[in-house]
C-alpha cells in the first residue's frame, strides 16, 4: 500500500482540455511502457496527442503505430505478458474489429486500460455516439466504466491501471466517454504533478511475465477438462473488482479530494421516480430532476459509473424504494425482450420484495440529440404506466415515427 | 485426477517448461525402428547424427561415454513415423511391425 | 539460458544444445515441424522469446496441462503472431530502459503456419515488417490449413487437393498459382529474407542465425512437409522437403534489404530441376493429376515453374 497525500493547490496544473485530451494526458502521466493504437474518429486525438508527447520524448513508453485495431489489442497483449503498463484506445469499428483479441486480453489476464470514445456501430456509417460499441464487449471479461465530465476520465484513467493491475483482478479496462459530446468538447481538468501520479501508481508488478529466466508457456489449448476452469478464475477476477475499486478510489480521495463510487446518485433518497442512465445523459438527467424538483415533483438520478462488474446489490438498495426506474441506454439489442442497460437492471432488482417498475427508453442512437426533453417525456410516459400499472418492455425516443 | 480451478496457475499458464515429456507418445507406434551398430556412423567415429536431427520426437539417442560411441531409441515417445530409417545413408536402421 | 556465440551446426555440438521443443508433444507422426523448430533451436544465440499463431505446431505441442515449449513462449490468435510479437519486443526495451526487465536484448521469433502467414496473418505481418521490429518471423509452409483439416490456403500448390479445392471430374484441385509470399516479403526491403529446408539443415541454421544477427525484422520461409495431409509416407517427410527443392517449387535463396538475391548451394548445384512428376506420385493430393484430362494443366505448371526458376536464377546473378 502507497502512502499518498493529498496534493497542494498550488502543485495542481488547471487547462481548458476535450474529452480526449484529458485522457491523453492522464495516459502521459501513468509511466506506461507501451501504447499501440490505430487511429479512429472520435477517439483519434488520444492517440494523436499521446505521439505528440512521444515526440517530444515526454514519455518513455514505445509507441507502435499498428497497422489496424485487432493488431493494437495484439500488441497491448504481447506487450502486457511481458510485465508492461501498456494502454489503448479505440471506438465503434475499430473495437468491432478488436473483438477476438479482447476475449484473450481478459482470458490472459492482461491488465490492458483501454480508453474508448464510444460510437456508434456501422450500417449505416456513423460516426457519432452511441453505447453500442462498448456493450457489444459486456461480456467480453472487460471491467467497464464510463466517465461524464472530463475531469472524471482524466481522473478514472489514471485509477484504472491500479484497479487492473491488482493481483486480485488481472483484468483489462474499458474507460469510455461520450464521442464528440465529451470527446472533442473543452472542460476544465484539474491535472495531478506526473510524481503524485507515479507515486500513486507505484510501478506494475507482473504476476506471471514472459521471461527467458523463467520460462512459462501462455495462451496454451484448454480442451473440455480444464477450459472451464479458466472461466472460473475469471468469475473470481471480476468479482473481486468491486472492493479494489473502493481501496483505489479512497486512496484517490486522500490525494485530490475526488470520488465517483461505482455510481452516482442524485436526488434519489426520497424520489418516487429514478432516472438511470450513464455518461453524458447523466448530466442532462440531472439538469432536469433539477427542473423537476422546482416543480415538486419527486425524482432522482442514478448514474451509472461500472457497467461491469454490474453493482447490482448496491443499486437495488439504492433504488428499492422508488416506484419506478427509469432507464435511458444509447444501444439496442435487436430481438431481445429490453436492451442491454434495462436488462441488468431488471435482474439486479428481480430479487426484491416490492419491486419498481423499470422502464427502457432507448434514445440517442448515432449521436441523435438527447435534450432535456426527451428525458422528461421518458418520465411523464413512466407516470403514466405506473398509473396504469403496466409498461412496455422498452420503447425508443426521439426517433421520427 | 484434473485439479480444481483455484488450484492451477490462472490463465493456462504452465510454468513448468517442456512438461509434456510426462506425455508418453509411444503407444501411437505402428512401426518400430531397429537400429544395426555394425554400419552405423555414429557407433564408428561419432559422425553422421542425421538420424537424430531429423527425428521430430527425440527419440533417437546419441550417447558418447569414455570414447566409446553407442546408441538407443527412447520408445516412450517415438512414434515409428520411420524418418530415421529413410534418412539412414548406411541403411542402419529399418522398420519393423509392433 | 545459455548464449552461444555461434550456431550448433556438426552433430556434436548439436547434442550439447538444449531443446526447444521437448518429446511429449502430439504433433502427427512424420510432421517435419517439429525438425524445423528443433533446426531453428541450433541457430539461438541467447535468451529468446516465442510468439505463435494458432496451428498445428501451436495446438499440438501446447495441450494443456502439457507444454512441450522449454523456452518463453506465448499464442494468443491466429492471425496476430506478428503484432503479438511487436508487443513483446517493444515491451522488452522499454522496460529494460528503465531497469524493470533483466534482459538488455530479447531475439523474438514469430511463428505461424502458411494459413496463419500468406492468408489470415498477412495484413499483421506487413505491419510488423513495415514497423520494422526486430523480430524473426518464421512461416512453416506445409500448403494448406492441415490444423483444420486439410483447406486451401495462398500456400496451397497449383494442382493441390484439399478438402477446400477438391479434385472432380471438372476441376484438378487448386487452379490457382501458389502465392509468391517471400517476394512480398522482400519487397518491403527488410534486412534479411531467406527461403530454408529441414532437409539441409546446415543452410537453414546458418540462415537462421543470420535472421538473428540482423538488425530489425527478418524472414525465414521454411518448407515443412505433412504426412496426413499430402498423404505422403510419414518417413518421407524430410525426403520430400529436398525434393521440393530440387523440382524449384521451394528453391533456396536469400534476400539481402529487399534487393540482392543470393541463391543458396543446395539450389545453386541443382544441374536441372527435377521434373514435378517425381513431386507429385510421392503424394495422394496430387494423385488425380496423372489423369489424362489433366495433362495440360500439369504441363503448364511445370511451364510455369520452369519460368519461375529461370527468373530466379537471373535475380541471383546465375
Amino acid at each position: 500500500m502507497t502512502s499518498v497525500e493529498r496534493v497542494p493547490e498550488d502543485q495542481i496544473v488547471v487547462e481548458g482540455l476535450t474529452g480526449d485530451a484529458a485522457i491523453a494526458h492522464a495516459l502521459k502521466q501513468c509511466d506506461l511502457d507501451v501504447l499501440a493504437a490505430y487511429p479512429i474518429t472520435p477517439q483519434t486525438i488520444i492517440v494523436e496527442d499521446y505521439q505528440k508527447f512521444a515526440a517530444n520524448g515526454e514519455v518513455d513508453a514505445k509507441v507502435i503505430p499498428v497497422e489496424s485495431e485487432h493488431s493494437a489489442m495484439s500488441a497491448c497483449v504481447g506487450a502486457s505478458a511481458v510485465g508492461a503498463r501498456v494502454a489503448t484506445a479505440s471506438a465503434s469499428a475499430g473495437l468491432a474489429l478488436m473483438w477476438e483479441v479482447l476475449y484473450c486480453a481478459s482470458g490472459m489476464r492482461m491488465p490492458i486500460v483501454f480508453t474508448v470514445a464510444n460510437r456508434a456501430l456501422s450500417a449505416p456509417i456513423n460516426i457519432h455516439n452511441d453505447w453500442s460499441d462498448t456493450y457489444g464487449a459486456r461480456d467480453s471479461g472487460f471491467i467497464q466504466i464510463y466517465c461524464q465530465s472530463g475531469q472524471e476520465a482524466y481522473d478514472t484513467t489514471i485509477m484504472a491501471f491500479k484497479i487492473a493491475e491488482d493481483h486480485d483482478v488481472l483484468l483489462p479496462i474499458i474507460v469510455a466517454i461520450d464521442g464528440f459530446i465529451l470527446s472533442h468538447n473543452v472542460e476544465r481538468v484539474e491535472m495531478l504533478p506526473t510524481e503524485a501520479v507515479h507515486k500513486f501508481l507505484g510501478k506494475r508488478v507482473p504476476f506471471i511475465a514472459l521471461d527467458p529466466t523463467k520460462p512459462i508457456t501462455m495462451g496454451p489449448l484448454a480442451l473440455t477438462d480444464y477450459y472451464f476452469e479458466f472461466k472460473q478464475q475469471q468469475i473470481d477476477a471480476i468479482n473481486a473488482v468491486p472492493d479494489v475499486f473502493k481501496k483505489v478510489e479512497a486512496e484517490f480521495e486522500k490525494m485530490t479530494g475526488r470520488k465517483y463510487g461505482m455510481f452516482e446518485t442524485y436526488k434519489t433518497e426520497d424520489a418516487d421516480i429514478i432516472l438511470f442512465t450513464h455518461s453524458s445523459p447523466g448530466g442532462t438527467a440531472k439538469a432536469v430532476v433539477d427542473a423537476l424538483r422546482e416543480q415538486g415533483e419527486k425524482v432522482g438520478v442514478l448514474r451509472l459509473r461500472m457497467f461491469r462488474p454490474f453493482p447490482a446489490k448496491e443499486i437495488a438498495e439504492a433504488v428499492k424504494h422508488a416506484k419506478a426506474v427509469v432507464v435511458f441506454e444509447k444501444c439496442l439489442s435487436f430481438g431481445a425482450p429490453a436492451n442491454p442497460l434495462a436488462m441488468e437492471v431488471r435482474t439486479a432488482l428481480y430479487d426484491l420484495e416490492k419491486r419498481p417498475m423499470v422502464t427502457d427508453f432507448v434514445i440517442g442512437l448515432g449521436g441523435r440529440d438527447v435534450p432535456p426533453t426527451t428525458i422528461v417525456e421518458g418520465y411523464e410516459k413512466t407516470k403514466e404506466y405506473l398509473k396504469k400499472g403496466k409498461a412496455p418492455f422498452f420503447e425508443t425516443l426521439g426517433v421520427r415515427k | 485426477m484434473s485439479k480444481k480451478y483455484d488450484e492451477i496457475p490462472i490463465a493456462g499458464n504452465i510454468v513448468e517448461p517442456g512438461n509434456s515429456k510426462g506425455y508418453l507418445t509411444g503407444g501411437w507406434r505402428a512401426k518400430k525402428p531397429i537400429h544395426k551398430d555394425e554400419t552405423c556412423l555414429w557407433i564408428k567415429n561419432g559422425t553422421c547424427g542425421l538420424c537424430w536431427i531429423y527425428c521430430p520426437d527425440n527419440s533417437v539417442k546419441l550417447i558418447e561415454k569414455d570414447g566409446k560411441y553407442s546408441y538407443e531409441y527412447d520408445y516412450d515417445y517415438c512414434k515409428g513415423c520411420g524418418i530415421c530409417a529413410n534418412e539412414c545413408p548406411t541403411n542402419s536402421i529399418h522398420m519393423e511391425d509392433e | 539460458m545459455v548464449e552461444y556465440d555461434k550456431p550448433a551446426v556438426a552433430i556434436k555440438e548439436m547434442l550439447k544444445r538444449d531443446q526447444v521443443l521437448s518429446a511429449g508433444h502430439r504433433m502427427c507422426a512424420g510432421c517435419a515441424a517439429p525438425t524445423v523448430v528443433k533446426l531453428m533451436g541450433m541457430a539461438l544465440r541467447g535468451p529468446t522469446i516465442v510468439c505463435e499463431a494458432t496451428g498445428c505446431l501451436e495446438v499440438a505441442t501446447t495441450i494443456y496441462p502439457y507444454t512441450a515449449w522449454e523456452i518463453p513462449w506465448i499464442h494468443v490468435a491466429f492471425e496476430n503472431a506478428s503484432a503479438v510479437a511487436s508487443g513483446v519486443i517493444e515491451a522488452t526495451k522499454a522496460m529494460y530502459a528503465k531497469g524493470n526487465y533483466a534482459h538488455e536484448h530479447v531475439d523474438v521469433i514469430a511463428i505461424g503456419g502458411d494459413g496463419g502467414t500468406f492468408d489470415i496473418g498477412f495484413g499483421s505481418l506487413s505491419g510488423m515488417l513495415e514497423r520494422g521490429h526486430d523480430i524473426v518471423y518464421m512461416v512453416y509452409d506445409n500448403g494448406a490449413y492441415q490444423n483444420t483439416g486439410i483447406q486451401r490456403s495462398g500456400g496451397t500448390l497449383p494442382g493441390q487437393e484439399t478438402t477446400t479445392s477438391w479434385a472432380g471430374k471438372v476441376e484438378p484441385g487448386k487452379r490457382q498459382k501458389k502465392k509468391p509470399l517471400t517476394e512480398i516479403v522482400a519487397a518491403h526491403k527488410i534486412p534479411y529474407v531467406a527461403t530454408v529446408s529441414p532437409g539441409y539443415q546446415r543452410d537453414f541454421i546458418t540462415k537462421f542465425r543470420k535472421a538473428l544477427e540482423v538488425e530489425g525484422p527478418a524472414f525465414i520461409h521454411a518448407y515443412s512437409p505433412c504426412p496426413r495431409g499430402w498423404r505422403s509416407e510419414t518417413g518421407r517427410s524430410i525426403e520430400l522437403s529436398r525434393l521440393a527443392v530440387q523440382t524449384g517449387i521451394h528453391p533456396l535463396y536469400e534476400v539481402i534489404d529487399g534487393e540482392k538475391y543470393i541463391m543458396s548451394g543446395p539450389s545453386k548445384r541443382l544441374k536441372e530441376l527435377t521434373p514435378m512428376e517425381e513431386y507429385w506420385k510421392t503424394q495422394g493430393q496430387f494423385k488425380h493429376l496423372f489423369k489424362p484430362e489433366w495433362e495440360e494443366f500439369r504441363k503448364q505448371i511445370q511451364v510455369d515453374i520452369n519460368h519461375e526458376w529461370e527468373l530466379l536464377k537471373k535475380k541471383c546473378g546465375i
